[in-house]
């Protein structure tokens, strides 16, 4: 009898393990699909083959500048940045177990966009200062947010209606600063409004790389702990983890992504919000959603980002396509959410 | 003071509740003079008495003085209309961050001010009102359906992440109209951050009306209020018709936040500073709130507008942002101050 059982167990975990393979199988293929959609389109189309040769290293004139130069880390931002967004927006909703406590609501990208903004256009330093520095600013937010709703009376409703104070406050920097601004400035910095993949450029890609190399690995690897966190912090710690040793992992990690993310994007609006839920849609519970979100953020940027690239008569950054999908997406949540009682 | 009268408070409350309104009276009247005197160009108070009494007096100062006499009577009814905006709006929802800028009804205004310049050429201040009228009116409408939902009603959470969630969707939308065409990111500037910079004569007399209506509506509205505040059942048996009382004070209170809008830009916080300051010092009757939320509404914003001129010296740093800088914190510390179970 208890053999049966296990038995069926079993066979269900193998199926649901199945399903979620199959699905990331799918997921990065079609990540696959759009990067080489991402290369091959543009003003001029160049073939298949062209391309390939182009990324060996041959140096086909036209196709080299345009491929190499300018499609290329306009690609791997959007790879990178999709990624980082993608896992680091479920990791907080997940931890704080509510899909609408995520970057984008809670205002650590507006941080990152302030500081970043504010040091191109009063500062006027160099991309490694402005990176740092909304990374710094990114950090900043969250502990803010933290220590202003931790206390006697933590909540997560607290913590939400904190994170839209503590936006509008920031936003209103956000003016000031492209009020007080030079002109000559405000291209670079409109990016910060709304994100962009515009003018990527290699160099200023590798810090993003970086972190999504070291922390991607640790957020998959820790994941599987995620699941047993959101049962809540009585079972988690009678299944025997740490929990604020992992906590502490995770949320640390998650902020570094996402702060350099924005860094060299802008805040791309509402991945971080769209993928966890998404993936959760998709995959169901039962294995680690973080790899799933992270390849959904990749899809979503990269899409979103062809879309603003050729399916109108302008040119509109990525940020705005996003926007646009995500915020009906964030309003019918909160219906469903407010029907259900959640709120 | 009618409502004063009608409270009848015992002796030393009065006196209290006396002195307080005489503080509130000079604060207006330092605005006032702060307004007329502060700006890139500073005048003194000779020059203020010759431009404001000496017809004839042709000296630079008492020119500089007669030009910001409109926009500080400008300032003066755009903050009184919404004081008595937000106080209507936290009454019949009986939430207290219920606030113009909060529930997104001023993105709404907006979004519907940009339609207009973008697709049908709409130019005038006449104009602008009334479509920024309706625009405030849906959003308002959209905005409370979502937020009361469910069981629990309209919560503060719910209502603010309805606003923050509709803000979003307005905004990127306001967005994609605006960044193909330069000549409405031209006038937008203003449609986003809100100033009473524009001011004229001819904003005054469209806006006079709707200001007036709304204010008597209001104070004629004020002693029902406070009976509907005791709850549905209370109202009715006092007499009061509850649900065309909730109707016609969510109008008003809607449309005197989108007059201002399609003048002055959307102005925040101004409501929920105004009301929250006059229910601290004079509790919840309805009746001293409302004449009082005018007063101090117009006193804040004035202030708002001559720490604007001061910061931004020789250029000008627009009202809305130091509103929402002020604001913003208070909006916090509401949000910490919250019984948990009232969230």
């Amino acid at each position: 009898m208890i053999n049966s059982s296990t038995i069926l167990i079993k066979q269900g975990r193998q199926r649901r393990f199945r399903k979620w393979l199959v699905i990331n199988i799918l997921l990065a293929a079609l990540a696959v699909g759009l990067c080489m959609a991402m290369l091959l389109l543009g003003n001029t189309i160049y073939p298949i083959s062209e391309v390939i040769q182009v990324l060996m290293g041959e140096r086909i004139p036209g196709a080299y500048f345009a491929v190499n130069t300018i499609r290329l880390p306009r690609m791997i931002a959007g790879l990178f940045a999709g990624l980082a967004f993608g896992m680091g927006g479920h990791i907080f909703q997940t931890m704080l177990r509510n899909p609408l406590a995520n970057p984008d609501v809670l205002g650590i990208t507006t941080g990152s966009s302030a500081a970043a903004l504010f040091s191109i256009l009063i500062l006027q330093t160099s991309t490694t200062v402005v990176s740092l520095a909304s990374v710094i600013a990114g950090l900043v937010t969250v502990l803010l947010i933290y220590l202003l709703s931790s206390g006697s009376h933590f909540s997560i409703g607290r913590l939400i209606l904190i994170g839209i104070g503590i936006q509008a406050a920031l936003g209103a920097v956000i003016s000031y600063l492209l009020m007080v601004g030079s002109q000559q400035d405000l291209p670079a910095a409109l990016r910060w409004l709304s994100g962009s993949l515009n003018g990527a450029k290699m160099e200023t890609l590798l810090p993003l790389i970086c972190t999504v190399v070291i922390f991607a690995p640790v957020l998959i690897i820790l994941g599987k702990h995620l699941d047993i966190l959101e049962l809540g912090e009585e079972s988690a710690l009678s299944l025997g983890l740490s929990t604020n040793k992992i906590r502490l992992i995770l949320i640390l990690s998650a902020v570094l992504m996402i702060a350099f993310a924005t860094a060299t994007t802008g805040p791309i609006a509402f991945v971080a919000f769209l993928s966890g839920p998404i993936a959760k849609r998709l995959v169901g519970t039962g294995f680690s959603n973080v790899l799933p979100a992270g390849l959904i953020g990749i899809n979503l940027v990269l899409g979103a980002d062809l879309i603003g690239q050729f399916a109108f008569e302008v040119r509109y950054p990525v940020g705005i396509i996003t926007g646009l999908v995500g915020a009906p997406y964030l309003l019918y949540l909160l219906i469903r959410m407010n029907r259900k009682g959640y709120l | 003071m009618n409502s004063n009268v009608a409270k009848r408070p015992v002796g030393h409350k009065r006196s209290y509740y006396a002195a307080i309104m005489i503080i509130f009276f000079l604060l207006l009247c330092v605005s006032i003079v702060a307004s007329l005197v502060f700006g890139s160009r500073s005048v003194t108070l000779d020059d203020l008495m010759a431009g404001l009494f000496l017809s004839s007096s042709d000296s630079y100062a008492a020119a500089v003085v007669s030009e910001r006499i409109p926009r500080t009577v400008f300032s003066l009814l755009c903050g009184g209309a919404l004081g008595v905006s937000g106080a209507l709006m936290q009454a019949v929802t009986r939430n207290p961050l219920a606030d113009p800028s909060i529930l997104g009804v001023n993105t709404g205004a907006s979004l519907f001010v940009v339609i207009g310049i973008a697709f049908f050429n709409i130019s005038t201040a006449g104009q602008y009102i009334w479509l920024s009228i309706v625009g405030a009116i849906l959003t308002a409408i959209i905005v409370y359906g979502i937020g009361s939902m469910g069981r629990t009603g309209n919560t503060p959470l719910k209502l603010v992440l309805a606003g923050a969630a509709t803000s979003a969707i307005l905004s990127s939308l306001i967005s994609a109209i605006m960044l193909p065409r330069s000549f409405v990111m031209d006038q937008f500037r203003f449609w986003q951050v809100g100033s009473v910079g524009a001011a004229n004569w001819d904003f005054i007399v469209i806006f006079l009306p709707f200001l007036a209506s709304g204010i008597l509506l209001a104070f004629i509205m004020a002693p029902s209020l406070n009976a509907l505040l005791l709850g549905d059942e209370i109202a009715t048996g006092q007499g009061v018709r509850t649900g065309l009382l909730t109707l016609l004070s969510a109008f008003t209170g809607v449309i005197l936040c989108g007059a201002v809008t399609a003048l002055a830009g959307p102005i925040g916080f101004i409501g929920l500073l105004a009301t929250h300051l006059m229910r601290l010092i004079f509790g919840p009757d309805l009746r001293l709130i409302i004449p009082m939320s005018a007063i101090s509404g117009a006193a804040i914003l004035t202030i708002a507008d001559v720490l604007g001129r001061l910061i931004g010296s020789p250029g000008e740093v627009e009202a809305g942002i130091i509103t929402a800088f002020i604001g913003a914190p208070v909006l916090i510390l509401l949000a910490t101050k919250l019984k948990v179970r009232s969230l």
